[in-house]
């Protein structure tokens, strides 16, 4: 786990966490370094097919829309992450997104002058304190973070109703300097994906290389054992929860942004393709394992797929189907991977006695 | 389920509960369940009371008309969730089973009734997909079963597009919405009663029902005492995916309409039913008498509200709220019981 081995995927299983034998590390490291890189063939192939049949895939409209279309995703999909990687799941990021972005667009409406800093700040704050609402209810009732996040994907939803009370909120109504920030690039490449990608560099940093990173893959692999061995497993958790709450905050601002004309429908339905994204990313839903990295390419590859088959004159009503049999073919990876480290495991200590 | 042990599970508050003759109704009650039938009854008087229109016939057979799907989807979902697994596919087998009978009745010739067995048939199908997932690889049904969402929703747009077939034959949807003569109940009603009946005696009054409860304590101490976990899951899957068929047909009449998007969404409102009538996402808690109450209150109070000119939408509100109380307040009462309990017992060595 030291900063040294920089090529090593940040991932540590269960399995290295508990045996902390060099040589078993290196070879589950090795193993598991398989889901990004094959997440990242996988994707380079589907380019190469699809530009291959169509050269403008790869012009640079092209693939700056392709970078816009897949930062919101990319964001939530690595604040996702954090949550599933402790056993926990978020569904109420989609309602977060929503309510967050039509705050903001009631914000610039309210008061025209705001500086745009001070509405993103806004923004992540709000999400923060639905994050806490999250974090606070499963402290309290100690429930799974399904059933409380069902519970408030439709509060929060609800409440972005009943304030929008059928409203519209129109680009006309924000201030440029806003939404230039959802559509400029910087060198080529939208603002919008560069934030996102700090945002994967920031989490992806942490989680390999900071304490209380590593013991959030603790509690994932045993939560008992983790509060065992010393570590507030409570105070991470409600931690966790704020932080992916701030981050749906700032995709909320970022959506908000990008696509100028906001209701209260923002973000429907989107808390199920950010599970899947970080699932196809190789974040294990049973948690303990998983990288941030893994996550935001499993976004990127589920919003290139979107693309590629319009492309390619795929049926677009396939592509939801594909996303399905992606999820379902990368769950099975990973129970294929983890019975084949596990047999190999096996038979590494029967040796050694 | 993945997210079950992270908090260990809530004590239960009625486990001193009285011996004897008290003990088996309570078995059959449960505190929960009695709670949400008196909400329930509260409910419904505060509504026919205090909301116009509330109380005629025309709006209870609306009410009982909208509840038939969620109802329905309700039953092997609680069955599920009570084994420690849990289906999020429902609704998109819903969606494939609809546009799938709209695609036959709209290319095939078949006969209607014919092509309504068919839809049943490929919901078990899909759901034995699911099962063959979960309990033939291993893998965490909420995984398996948000990918599966994503896919049948994905095929039910592959079958029809964004086309809706609505040409079915008039008697048939008037049939399903008509009601029992010189009532205000429809008939579809009494179909969901009478399977509501048979999942509750199933669950409540069998072996298998006790087999389903012993998985969901603890899947390991239920295979040494002989329960086959694996197959009584698959089969559970099963039946889900042939009932969401059933409801995908009655859907399609319904609404005279099969489209691609038919009951997007309906998964977590499923769900949501499920936990309200008080079973743990834990499994091995929970009776299905709570779960019609939480069906039926759920369907109660948005039908009061909206009568009552609350933005339909804004009411997600209440049934994220009902949720969230509903698994707190247990937690909540238990806590302080408990605490008492320990205060009572430290003050017993003081007294004389």
């Amino acid at each position: 786990m030291s900063r040294t081995d920089a090529g090593a995927p940040e991932q540590v299983s269960a399995t290295a966490l508990t045996v902390p034998d060099r040589q078993r590390r290196g070879l589950t490291e090795r193993l598991l370094a398989v889901r990004e890189l094959s997440l990242l063939i996988a994707l380079a192939a589907l380019v190469l097919v699809t530009s291959v049949r169509n050269d403008r895939f790869l012009s640079n409209q092209s693939v700056k829309d392709l970078l816009l279309g897949c930062a919101l995703l990319v964001i939530l999909a690595v604040g996702q992450t954090l949550v599933i990687v402790t056993r926990n799941v978020d569904l109420s990021v989609g309602s977060i997104l929503g309510l967050v972005a039509f705050a903001t667009g009631s914000l610039f409406l309210a008061a025209p002058g705001t500086p745009w800093p001070v509405a993103l700040l806004l923004g992540v704050g709000l999400g923060a304190m639905c994050g806490v609402v999250n974090g606070g209810l499963i402290a309290v009732a100690r429930v799974p973070a399904l059933v409380i996040t069902l519970g408030t994907l439709y509060a929060f939803r609800g409440v972005d109703y009943y304030w929008a009370s059928g409203r519209q909120i129109n680009a006309a109504d924000m201030p440029r300097s806003f939404l230039r920030l959802g559509n400029q690039t910087l060198l080529g490449v939208p603002v919008l994906f560069l934030v996102a990608l700090v945002v994967v560099a920031a989490v992806g940093f942490y989680l390999r290389s900071y304490r209380s990173g590593r013991e959030l893959y603790a509690i994932g692999s045993e939560p008992a054992a983790a509060r065992l061995s010393g570590i507030p497993v409570g105070r991470r958790v409600f931690a966790v929860f704020v932080a992916n709450g701030a981050l749906a905050g700032l995709a909320g601002v970022l959506y908000a942004a990008r696509f100028g004309t906001l209701d209260a429908a923002a973000g429907t339905g989107l808390e199920l393709q950010v599970v899947a994204a970080a699932v196809v990313g190789g974040v294990a839903i049973f948690g303990g394992s998983g990288s941030a990295y893994g996550a935001a390419l499993g976004a990127v590859l589920l919003t290139t797929i979107g693309s590629s088959l319009a492309v390619l004159r795929i049926d677009p009503f396939w592509q939801q189907a594909v996303v399905g049999a992606l999820i379902l073919a990368a769950i099975g990876l990973d129970r294929l991977l983890a019975l084949r480290t596990a047999a190999r495991l096996r038979g590494r200590s029967a040796h050694g006695a | 389920m993945a997210h079950d042990s992270l908090y260990a599970a809530p004590p239960r508050a009625d486990a001193e509960g009285g011996a004897g003759r008290l003990a088996t109704v309570r078995g059959v009650l449960g505190s929960w369940d009695a709670v949400i039938v008196v909400a329930l009854v509260v409910a419904v008087l505060l509504a026919g009371l205090t909301v116009e229109n509330f109380a005629t016939g025309r709006n209870a057979q609306f009410l009982l008309l909208d509840l038939v799907p969620l109802a329905l989807l309700a039953l092997p979902m609680t069955l599920i969730v009570v084994t420690g697994e849990i289906d999020l596919s429902v609704a998109s087998m819903v969606g494939l089973g609809s546009t799938l009978m709209g695609q036959l009745w709209l290319s095939s010739g078949l006969s209607l009734e014919l092509i309504c067995l068919l839809v049943v048939l490929l919901g078990a199908v899909l759901g034995a997909v699911n099962g063959l997932f979960v309990t033939g690889f291993g893998l965490p049904s909420l995984a398996v079963t948000i990918g599966t969402l994503a896919l049948y929703r994905g095929l039910s747009f592959v079958v029809l597009g964004d086309q809706a077939v609505a040409d079915f034959p008039a008697g048939w949807t008037a049939a399903v919405v008509r009601n029992i003569p010189g009532t205000s109940i429809p008939v579809a009603l009494v179909g969901v009663l009478l399977l509501a009946l048979l999942f509750g005696v199933v669950l409540h009054f069998t072996p298998i029902g006790r087999a389903l409860y012993a998985m969901g304590n603890n899947d390991q101490a239920a295979t040494f005492a002989g329960v086959s976990v694996a197959r009584t899951k698959f089969w559970l899957f099963v039946v889900s995916g042939a009932v969401c068929g059933l409801v995908g047909v009655f859907w399609t009449l319904r609404y005279a309409s099969a489209r691609g998007d038919n009951a997007t969404g309906l998964e977590l409102t499923v769900v949501t039913a499920v936990l309200l009538g008080g079973v743990s996402i834990f499994g091995g808690r929970g009776g299905l008498l709570g779960v019609v109450a939480g069906v039926l209150l759920l369907g109660v109070l948005r039908n009061a509200l909206q009568l009552a000119d609350v933005d339909a939408n804004a009411l997600t509100i209440v049934t994220g709220t009902l949720l969230i109380v509903s698994v707190v307040l247990p937690n909540a009462v238990a806590d302080v019981r408990a605490r008492l309990h320990r205060r009572r017992q430290r003050a017993r060595p003081v007294a004389p």
